[in-house]
């Protein structure tokens, strides 16, 4: 069956274990995690969880319906027509070209977030293609460390 | 009330008016055992190894309906309970796991019996708990007894640190639970089963397929009555033998990879599948892609995880069995003419009298399909079986005449060999008026053979008659079939004397090597009343038959052959 790529949103309890929970769903069923995104949901009990992955459609429908059962789970969302961000932190030696730098960070949503005595750090944000798009393009910089931050969704 | 943790344990068991637990003392649980000793509300049964501790609360649950309590230490008592808590987590039985932690001073640091236990048990129970500080014990309890037993029922594991049990605090079991997150649909979405029994009523040749969820909610009764007003022909799965009556008209067989001819068949043939608690199980359904293929599907399932999982189903509802059969039957009075099945009905029967479940009888040896039928013969509706895994299971599951719901109990999900002879001391312990027998193997039995320990200690006389072909049968069954007769590692012609095993123990123990001979050790030990083992020497090569060989089409069967030539 063709796998494709799939995000999937969870809402959950703020307790202990409940993580491992979720994740071995997927790697019981030999899935991996592309990325995984967590934080608490202001003025409640509960977190957000972002997980993109990829599959079969019968697995991630199934892996979704698991994960409803699990007892701490409140919602699950397999997304369909949602908005999708990602953040990524880029680090440069100071001798490459800054202002090239930033103009192309502004490109995606950013700008250089801090300049130290041997490196400057940049910051970006945006669909987590064209952060790819923008990591390629950024290559002929010298990055010296990327972070990203693994893909946040929102249904439309 | 401010107590102990330990003494929280007990009063939250006495307060769901739990009167068995099953179980195995240790270092990290003494705390619990030492408040055990001071009640007398409800009895410990100790068990000789806690495997058989979580497979006699099972037992103990199924033949009861109610909760199954048990009781381990951390470390290896936990580990060696596991193969329990799965089996239970693969036959959705609601039960309740307490097990001893080391002291939370201690967690991480590979100290003395120290296992991450809640890491392990969490892919095989339906919820889990590391209790950390016993104000959360009354809760906790309360939750895991009300998750175990409602919804699509399982184990739940609580792990509680020895310090723990030892922490004095505040306890309130008067709580209700409140979980957000969890609330299980029992009513069934009243269209979507309107729109299925409209497809019962447009359908030619409609089948009942009924699981192993009937039984877990209790409508075993609701079910015979629909399937009697509506006149459509049921197959069961293994699971779910003792929902109709074995001498219902409507009931073709068990179906699977050894059900029946006429089930398989039907299966087979049918246009509606009505899926009540079933599963779809590869052992049920053979190759999927062949499977029920002309037909559409209504699927009644508490667990919506469970519905459209390996076959889609056309009409999917969300609930209880009893609640949606009720609603159902409702319905089919003025939407359902029973006679409109008759001419599938006899196309069903057709089947059956042109390969009807049967044997062929040999001179020089027992049949094992005959000591079954026989213990049907002189038991019937007074008897409780059970079974360990392999050739004696299917044959149990074939030629037994189950007349009830909680009649058959058996490890279907999980296959544990070592399953019957712990469950049925927990049987016997449920329902002490009826015979508790357990069919099993020479090869299952050495399983979990020191129980027979705990049934002479506890008097909870149970009947293990050994179907004693000196192979693992079942294993040796397929390497003759499939793997061109080389028996690698599975002839037991090895064997202690189970009679003197029996007696060592303090039971009773009968070889047999004739009909006759196994009649009398039936009624011997039945009317001795200890626990026994009776050893009968069957047929050495007998198969397991129809056989759908594995991911074959449940139409493609090895059938009997008839030795009249």
């Amino acid at each position: 069956m063709e796998n494709e790529r799939r995000v999937v949103s969870v809402i959950v309890v703020n307790e202990a274990s409940v993580l491992s929970r979720i994740t071995d769903l997927f790697s019981g069923r030999g899935y991996n995690i592309e990325s995984l995104t967590v934080a608490p949901i202001p003025d409640s009990k509960y977190s957000r969880l972002t997980i993109v992955t990829a599959g079969s459609v019968r697995v991630i429908e199934q892996i979704t319906k698991q994960l409803h059962k699990l007892i701490p789970i409140l919602r699950v969302y397999d997304h369909v027509d949602f908005v999708e961000k990602e953040m990524a932190l880029i680090k440069f030696p100071i001798s490459e070209s800054i202002t090239d730098i930033d103009i192309l960070c502004q490109a995606y949503n950013g700008k250089i977030v801090n300049v130290g005595a041997d490196m400057v750090v940049a910051m970006v944000a945006d669909e987590p293609k064209r952060i790819d798009n923008f990591l390629k393009a950024i290559s002929r910089f010298n990055p010296k460390e990327i972070v990203r931050g693994g893909a946040v969704a929102l249904e439309r | 009330m401010q107590i102990s943790g330990a003494q929280m344990v007990i009063e939250a068991l006495i307060a769901e008016n739990v009167d068995t637990v099953f179980g195995y003392p240790g270092g990290a649980i003494m705390n619990v055992y030492d408040e055990i000793y001071k009640q007398d509300s409800f009895k410990h049964i100790l068990t000789r190894h806690e495997q058989a501790a979580l497979h006699a609360a099972e037992g103990y649950s199924k033949a009861s309906g109610k909760v199954g309590v048990a009781m381990i230490t951390s470390g290896p008592g936990f580990t060696n309970a596991v193969t329990g808590i799965a089996d239970a987590y693969m036959d959705s039985i609601p039960m309740v796991v307490i097990s001893g932690q080391v002291p939370m001073s201690l967690i991480g640091t590979d100290a003395f019996q120290e296992i991450d236990a809640v890491g392990i048990s969490r892919s095989c129970t339906k919820h889990n708990y590391l209790v950390t500080d016993a104000n959360d014990l009354a809760r906790v309890l309360k939750e895991a007894f009300y998750i175990a037993s409602t919804g699509r029922p399982g184990p739940v594991h609580v792990d509680i640190p020895k310090d723990v049990t030892a922490q004095i605090a505040e306890f309130d079991y008067s709580k209700p639970v409140s979980l957000e997150t969890y609330k299980p649909n029992t009513k069934g979405n009243t269209r979507q089963i309107k729109k299925a029994v409209e497809a019962i009523s447009k359908a030619k040749r409609p089948l009942f397929y009924l699981g192993g969820g009937v039984i877990n909610s209790n409508a075993s009764k609701e079910v015979r009555e629909f399937v009697k007003m509506t006149g459509i022909p049921a197959v069961e799965t293994f699971m779910a033998r003792g929902t109709l009556s074995y001498d219902d008209p409507l009931l073709i067989s068990m179906l699977g990879m050894h059900g029946s001819y006429a089930a398989n068949m039907a299966m087979s043939e049918t246009d509606l599948v009505i899926a009540l608690g079933a599963r779809f199980d590869d052992r049920v359904t053979g190759k999927l892609s062949e499977f029920a293929k002309n037909a559409d599907v209504i699927h009644v399932d508490i667990d919506p995880a469970s519905i459209s999982k390996l076959v889609n189903a056309n009409f999917p509802i969300v609930g209880d069995i009893k609640v949606v059969v009720n609603a159902m039957i409702e319905l089919a009075k003025s939407m359902l003419n029973p006679n409109n099945y008759k001419s599938w009905v006899d196309t069903v029967n057709n089947f059956d009298k042109l390969h009807p479940l049967s044997y062929n009888e040999d001179t020089e040896s027992i049949k094992p399909q005959w000591v079954v039928e026989r213990i049907g013969e002189i038991l019937g509706d007074s008897a409780n079986i059970t079974t360990d895994v392999g050739q004696h299971q299917m044959w149990s599951a074939q030629f037994y005449p189950f007349t009830r719901a909680r009649q058959f109990i058996s490890s279907g999900g999980l296959g544990t060999m070592g399953f019957g002879f712990p469950a049925a001391i927990g049987v016997k312990r449920a329902d002490m008026e009826r015979v508790s027998i357990n069919i099993t193997g020479d090869g299952s039995i050495l399983m979990n053979i020191q129980e027979l320990m705990t049934a002479v200690e506890k008097k909870l006389p149970v009947i293990n008659v050994i179907l004693n072909n000196n192979f693992l049968g079942m294993v040796r069954q397929w390497q003759t079939l499939f793997y061109d007769k080389r028996h690698s590692e599975t002839d037991l012609s090895v064997q202690p004397d189970f009679v003197k095993v029996a007696e060592s123990f303090g039971g009773v123990g009968y070889r047999v090597s004739t009909k006759e001979e196994f009649d009398k050790a039936l009624k011997d030990a039945i009317e001795k009343n200890v626990v026994a083992i009776i050893d009968v020497k069957v047929h050495r090569m007998e198969n397991v038959l129809p056989m759908v060989p594995a991911g074959g089409s449940l139409f493609n069967m090895m059938l009997l052959e008839n030795k009249e030539k």
